[in-house]
């Protein structure tokens, strides 16, 4: 048997950093520190997010995720959850980017409770601020084109849109609108948020995105660690479908098998 | 400097850390504060009145009555 000559994909290239897996994954809402160690690892991921919180005093819980995550074998991308003005935002980045590690920075900058979907003017203002303090900005966003150009020009090294809302698990909801984002936008694209199991993550990257970062499909599945291998098989099946190009819709059967030589 | 001393009424400090009122002992660097709550310095950002103190000037930097302190780190997120 000889092995199958499959497409050679590009790598992930976002601000100058190169990455292997197009799955980025967060860190949020693990049961325990171990299944999140070991989900991480299963997705293959090897861009993680983080969140920036105060140091608890009181508990004297002093361990910090870097307790149990190598900065060596994963990249660290802080995020500014939480934020609700460009101000804060900035104010989170500044912070994250002072623990040392790299000057990447996942820019949220929430609108509404509720929701938990962009306050887009403002996340244009906090983007363009930090990209002149030299910042590589991955910003969420909503499925909006207009958007989602407005923070390329404003220099982010990835726009990234969400399927759904955060923690929503609906899925890809707006197809066409993440089409769209990928086909205008010429920095890489990640879709944020939303997908909930592996056949949603399958999807969003038969729309020739660039990666998808999730989290909550992965820590809130009954099996953490089953769901992440599935979920970097659905990714990587999803990219390649794309590569590979799908056939046609019709909306009449087309015959598979020969229609002469049919016996009288 | 002794992190272990006991606050004195007349000459301890008043500051705000991570939105609490806390007393400490007179004289201390951002450095020896850190060293006082039993925090590794390499694995906290510290902030304070609102600027960030880099970590290299953590050990020159004193802390000043009425210093409004936010201490912070990595912890799980999406």
């Amino acid at each position: 048997m000889t092995a199958t000559a499959t497409l050679a994909d590009r790598e992930l290239t976002i601000g100058g950093r190169t990455f292997r897996s197009r799955l980025l994954a967060g860190t949020g809402k693990y049961k325990d520190n171990e299944t999140m160690v070991r989900a991480l690892e299963a997705s293959g991921a090897d861009v993680v997010t983080v969140a920036v919180r105060r140091v608890d005093l009181d508990r004297k819980k002093k361990e910090g995720i870097l307790h149990h995550l190598d900065p060596e074998r994963f990249f660290l991308l802080a995020n500014t959850a939480g934020c609700y003005t460009a101000e804060d935002a900035v104010r989170y980045a500044r912070l994250a980017r002072e623990a040392g590690f790299n000057e990447f920075i996942k820019l949220e900058v929430i609108g509404d409770q509720e929701t938990l979907l962009p306050d887009t003017a403002g996340l244009i203002e906090a983007a363009t601020t930090l990209v002149s303090e030299g910042f590589q900005v991955l910003a969420y966003t909503n499925d909006d084109l207009i958007t989602a150009l407005r923070l390329e020009d404003a220099g982010c090294a990835a726009v990234m849109p969400l399927a759904s809302p955060i923690g929503s698990g609906l899925g890809l909801l707006n197809p066409y609108g993440i089409r769209t984002i990928k086909h205008r936008l010429r920095v890489p694209v990640i879709v944020d948020a939303g997908v909930g199991t592996a056949s949603d993550a399958c999807v969003t990257m038969e729309q020739g995105v660039d990666g998808i970062l999730m989290n909550t499909a992965l820590a809130a599945a009954d099996d953490p660690v089953e769901m992440a291998h599935a979920m970097r098989l659905a990714v990587e099946a999803g990219r390649r479908a794309y590569l590979a190009g799908r056939m046609p819709k019709r909306e009449v059967a087309v015959p598979s098998s020969p229609t002469r030589g049919m016996l009288d | 400097m002794n992190p272990n001393v006991t606050p004195d009424a007349g000459t301890a400090v008043s500051i705000v850390v991570n939105g609490a009122p806390r007393t400490i002992p007179p004289d201390l660097t951002l450095d020896g504060l850190l060293r006082h709550l039993d925090l590794d310095p390499r694995a906290v950002v510290v902030e304070v009145n609102r600027e960030i103190v880099r970590r290299d000037a953590l050990a020159t930097t004193p802390v000043r009555d009425g210093d409004q302190i936010e201490l912070v780190h990595f912890v799980g997120g999406g």
